[in-house]
């Protein structure tokens, strides 16, 4: 019977193809939509957390300045009083549970060789920081010891920074102007690609802290401190022991603030993470509400579909069809109809989600769990908007229906 | 039942529409009764109530007032879906428009009374081909109504109302789309079926040579029964 019934609604949606068709369209949009933003969301959200992970996970960042907070920026007590290697010192000795520490300054520089320059990220650090940062070299040797201690010129760079200057060619023992100085490459960094925020990773230089101290920034400030926490430690553990020993190594009473800050760059993927999961769910919603135009069209088809073939009511009422023989027919109808437009949408938002991965460089990440709620939720659509047209025809007087022309 | 018993009684049957002053009696407490195997033509003017008569014949209607018992069942006072059911168990329509399912094929056409009987699909085929040869349409089962002339489609609509073996058949106006020809065709077939299988017929007509073939004739007026004789050449 059941059977009977679907094989009869496919017969009917089959002999009006187009005005089917066109029914379909506003549940096809709707679950499109709905299919093709949470798609790209989660790939969105994938992305974000693995441009974090990137900058290093189980990561914690010190810098000087307060934590910005709701206080906003201080008086004139609270001059920023910038990182030292002191603290630094202090750090390496009392810290238990970190993997690496490292300083970093930064600043933007201009890197000169031959005739071509470039404008580059260039960071004065010292061995550790590969570790710190999770990067790996594809050839050359990290800084030793001695040159991290007695600012030797020499540097690593990055795979744009190689393109620029060297083409395919080897860069190592070639020597490079970075700013006013002069340093020997002596290793190439692992391309990393651009962060979801367009930033080139690759566009880097590396020298020994000492000797961008000196030759760059002219001053004996660490801007950075990374402290990357070994596989047994939480960042959340480690932060308030790198509070307490910083604290101390900066001689801070207890009365008054931190004049430095610590990232935790786990929490802040988790946050953006978060942020994009709420922007999916929000454009997931907005794409909902073109399945309820979706679901009043369907209403509307079925209403005409009733009013059209109420003969055919009558009919089937005069040779013993019961009420619920017609409702379950029309409702079946208007179920198969939408769920048809339900799985044609599903296909369709996974296409646009799969080209945008393709454009925007996304994962693309299908959720079985999305696709099964949009089922579900289309063949729900039918048999809402497919009751009252359905009830309508079923409760037609079997009389006035075969006297309808 | 009783043997002898009436297979369709009206006491008293009363149908009126409308309200107060505008109060219309379709039926004015008519008393009817026809018996198993009869073949009954009901004939007269429109509004005479011969349709209304004719509906609750079929347990399509039910009487205002009065009582309709349709196989010594009170059937004037059940629900909708008893009397569906009903129709589905006992009752087989033709109809002047024959009202086949459009697109469908003559076969599925004839099937569709035992969906809604709960017969299997293998069954239903069967039951839907010997109905179809007994109205001589073998070799057609496979054509749409568009593909089938006036007599053929009313022949189709014939092997619907019987592929349930029903007790009544109520024709209305069964032959008021077909030429003469296909006329005393149709005529034949559903004497044939009324000889052969004992199937009541009850026939709504207003041609004097279509009510001939009956063995009986009502003549409504009014809301009443104006005359009720047989029809002596037949019987």
């Amino acid at each position: 019977m059941v059977w009977e019934t679907v094989r009869l609604s496919l017969r009917s949606i089959r002999r009006n193809v187009l005005r089917s068709f066109l029914t379909l369209l506003g549940i096809v949009i709707g679950v499109a939509a709905v299919i093709a933003m949470l798609t790209i969301g989660s790939g969105t959200t994938e992305k974000v957390k693995a441009d974090i992970s990137k900058l290093g996970s189980n990561l914690l960042v010190v810098r000087s300045g307060r934590p910005a907070g709701p206080g906003g920026p201080g008086g004139l007590d609270q001059v920023v009083r910038p990182l030292a290697e002191k603290d630094l010192a202090a750090l390496v000795a009392h810290l238990s549970g970190a993997r690496a520490i490292s300083p970093a300054s930064q600043k933007q520089v201009r890197v000169i060789f031959g005739t071509e320059s470039l404008t580059s990220g260039v960071t004065g650090t010292d061995s550790a920081y590969l570790d710190a940062r999770d990067w790996k070299l594809v050839s050359g040797r990290p800084f030793s010891d001695s040159e991290t201690r007695s600012g030797t010129g020499v540097c690593l760079i990055g795979e744009t920074v190689r393109q620029q200057f060297f083409g395919a060619g080897d860069p190592e023992g070639e020597i490079i102007r970075v700013n006013r100085t002069s340093c020997k490459i002596i290793g190439l960094l692992e391309p990393k690609g651009y962060t979801g925020f367009g930033q080139d990773q690759d566009n880097v230089v590396l020298m020994p802290l000492h000797a961008y101290q000196r030759r760059i920034a002219g001053n004996r400030d660490i801007d950075n401190i990374y402290i990357a926490a070994d596989d047994r430690t939480p960042t959340s553990e480690l932060q308030p022991r790198v509070e307490d020993i910083l604290r101390d190594a900066r001689r801070m009473t207890p009365d008054r603030e931190s004049d430095f800050a610590i990232r935790d760059m786990t929490q802040i993927a988790d946050a953006m993470a978060s942020a994009t999961t709420t922007m999916t769910g929000m454009l997931g919603a907005v794409a909902g509400v073109s399945l309820l135009v979706g679901g009043i069209g369907i209403m509307n088809i079925m209403l005409v579909s009733v009013t059209e073939r109420t003969r055919e009511i009558g009919i089937r009422l005069a040779i013993g069809a019961h009420e619920k023989h017609i409702l379950i027919q029309f409702l079946v109808e208007a179920t198969v109809l939408s769920l048809l437009g339900g799985i044609i949408g599903i296909l369709i938002g996974l296409a646009l989600a799969g080209l945008a991965s393709v454009t925007l460089t996304i994962p693309f990440a299908p959720s079985p769990a999305v696709i099964l709620l949009a089922v579900g939720f289309s063949a729900l659509i039918g048999m809402v908007f497919g009751f009252f047209p359905a009830l309508r025809g079923a409760r037609l007087d079997p009389i006035d229906a075969l006297r309808h022309e | 039942m009783a043997a002898g018993a009436p297979l369709i009684t009206f006491d008293k049957v009363w149908k009126s529409y409308g309200q107060g002053e505008a109060k219309v009696h379709a039926l004015a407490g008519v008393d009817l009764a026809i018996r198993r195997g009869e073949f009954v033509a009901i004939m007269g003017p429109s509004g005479s109530g011969k349709s209304t008569a004719m509906n609750i014949i079929g347990c399509l209607d039910t009487p205002t007032a009065g009582t309709y018992s349709f196989m010594s069942v009170d059937a004037g006072r059940l629900d909708r879906n008893r009397r569906a059911m009903l129709r589905n168990l006992y009752v087989g329509f033709v109809f002047q428009g024959y009202n086949l399912l459009a697109r469908t094929t003559a076969a599925e056409n004839v099937e569709l009374p035992l969906i809604y009987r709960g017969v299997a699909s293998r069954e239903r085929r069967d039951l839907a081909m010997q109905a179809l040869a007994q109205v001589g349409l073998v070799g057609r089962e496979h054509h749409t109504p568009a593909e089938l002339s006036g007599g053929q489609q009313q022949r189709v609509a014939i092997a619907r109302a019987i592929v349930t073996r029903p007790t009544l058949l109520v024709a209305d106006e069964p032959t008021g789309n077909l030429d003469t020809a296909r006329t005393h065709e149709i005529m034949e077939l559903l004497t044939k079926l009324n000889k052969e299988l004992g199937l009541t017929v009850t026939m709504v007509t207003h041609e004097a040579d279509v009510a001939d073939y009956a063995g009986r004739t009502i003549r409504f007026l009014d809301g009443h029964v104006a005359s009720d004789s047989m029809n002596v050449e037949v019987a």
